[in-house]
């Protein structure tokens, strides 16, 4: 399949890119396309001019200082999959990052590109939801932003993200002695997307949970926080009474749109969201389950 | 459209070329220098059997412009046998009938010469997970999967 025709052009510098993008209308920029392509080859996106940011050697690598970790936006899953710095700092961001499609797609597809393609049954919204990640973004002038997961997601593959704007790298705290991050998937037996995700950071202090973060994705437009669910949670020792008790409260979170398709209906996704936070949390705390 | 010229070594020799933008490496490795050991079948960058070396990382060469690969390093099934001696994991494809229609097959060794460089002694389950973008649809998976346990104890000894 062929795209359809566009301009290309490649920029040196992120400055450049937004010059670029200023100065075309309609354009789009392209890291390692591996969402783009496949929506201009389904004419779902027709730009007419494809500015390519995937040299700019300033948006690329990982950077762990200060209790904070950095990404640049150009990082491949790939390049945080195998990140041992990563591992330690942030697990959760390395093991979500090797369960993201298949090699080749880690090999090339990076997190910045999925961040701002915003396709609801992607991994990372979910976990960088979770994490209370930061998104900078530069735009014309050399001004910078620095956005919440919450106010960057607004739906299905539409973000606040500006036309001349370039997402330039993503922070995420790191993980404390006391905090237990996990991701857990239902994942598409073809696709390997989410169908269900959910990613819990939880501190745990004694054997008590003393401040949870969660968040569920898959199922719904953008990535919602599982705030009855994270209340529910504090203050209680995390055993496995306690834990399915709080995951039983997510029907109160998931209130808004379910999406449901002919693979998973809303109704059993809703159901599943429970099960998958459930899984998330036994897998973090290590309480066992069977 | 305006053309672009790229230039891009495969398998060792240096190519030059003018190629519209909207071209996918898969079509110039197939049609502009005629190198057809490369495979198209899902285009959606599923299936695998596109896969090709990109800078020493396997890529579906489908899901990438032929102008993102200006400068860049390829390698194809033909650069892999060096004459008429096979490559190690080509040989244990052979010896181990790793193939049936062979539609999959350059895709999976390519994606296994990745694999065993990144982990030169995987497990059978490794090996399994490590195929995850290929896809055989004669679903001749357990020779495969022998064809590279047999090439990492040959490569690795």
């Amino acid at each position: 399949m062929y795209a359809p025709e566009f301009e290309y052009h490649r920029a040196a510098t992120v400055a450049e890119a937004i010059q670029l993008l200023s100065s075309n209308e309609d354009a789009k920029l392209i890291a390692g396309g591996h969402s783009l392509l496949p929506l201009l080859k389904l004419r779902l996106a027709r730009p007419s001019v494809l500015v390519d940011i995937g040299r700019i050697s300033e948006l690329k690598g990982i950077t762990i200082s200060d209790g904070t970790v950095r990404i640049g936006a150009l990082t491949t899953h790939w390049e945080i999959a195998s990140s041992h710095d990563l591992e330690h700092a942030c697990g959760i961001m390395a093991e979500a990052a090797g369960g993201i499609g298949d090699t080749q797609v880690r090999n090339r597809g990076t997190i910045g590109g999925n961040v701002v393609h915003a396709d609801p049954a992607s991994d990372w919204p979910t976990v960088l939801t979770a994490l209370g990640a930061k998104f900078n973004i530069q735009g014309a002038g050399g001004s910078t932003r620095t956005v919440e997961p919450g106010d960057f997601f607004v739906g299905p593959l539409t973000t606040t993200m500006g036309e001349q704007e370039v997402l330039t790298s993503i922070e995420a705290p790191t993980l404390g002695h006391h905090q237990r991050a996990e991701y857990a998937k239902m994942a598409h037996p073809a696709s390997g997307f989410a169908v269900v995700g959910a990613a819990v950071v939880v501190t745990v202090e004694g054997d008590v949970c003393t401040a949870a973060r969660i968040a569920v994705g898959g199922l719904v437009p953008v990535p919602v926080r599982m705030t009855s669910v994270e209340t529910a949670l504090v203050g209680k020792a995390l055993n496995q009474e306690n834990i399915a008790e709080a995951a039983s409260h997510a029907s109160n979170d998931l209130q808004g749109e379910i999406l449901g398709d002919f693979f998973a209906s809303a109704e059993y996704r809703k159901a599943m969201a429970e099960v998958e936070i459930r899984h998330a949390l036994f897998h973090a705390t290590e309480v066992s389950h069977h | 459209m305006e053309k672009i010229p790229i230039q891009v070594t495969v398998n060792g020799q240096s190519h030059q070329a003018e190629v519209e933008p909207r071209m996918l490496l898969v079509h110039f490795l197939r049609e502009e220098l005629g190198l057809t050991g490369t495979k198209i079948g899902c285009d959606t960058s599923q299936c695998g059997a596109c896969v090709v070396m990109m800078n020493g990382a396997t890529v579906k060469s489908c899901t990438c412009l032929a102008v993102q690969a200006d400068g860049a390093d390829i390698g194809t099934i033909e650069g892999l046998a060096n004459g008429n001696d096979l490559h190690p994991i080509q040989e244990a494809f052979w010896d181990n009938h790793g193939l049936q229609c062979g539609y999959c097959t350059a895709g999976m060794i390519m994606t296994a010469v990745e694999m065993l460089e990144r982990n030169p002694h995987p497990s059978a389950d490794e090996v399994r997970a490590g195929l995850e973008g290929n896809i055989c649809r004669c679903t001749g998976y357990q020779n495969i999967v022998k064809s590279i346990l047999a090439a990492a104890e040959k490569i690795g000894g």
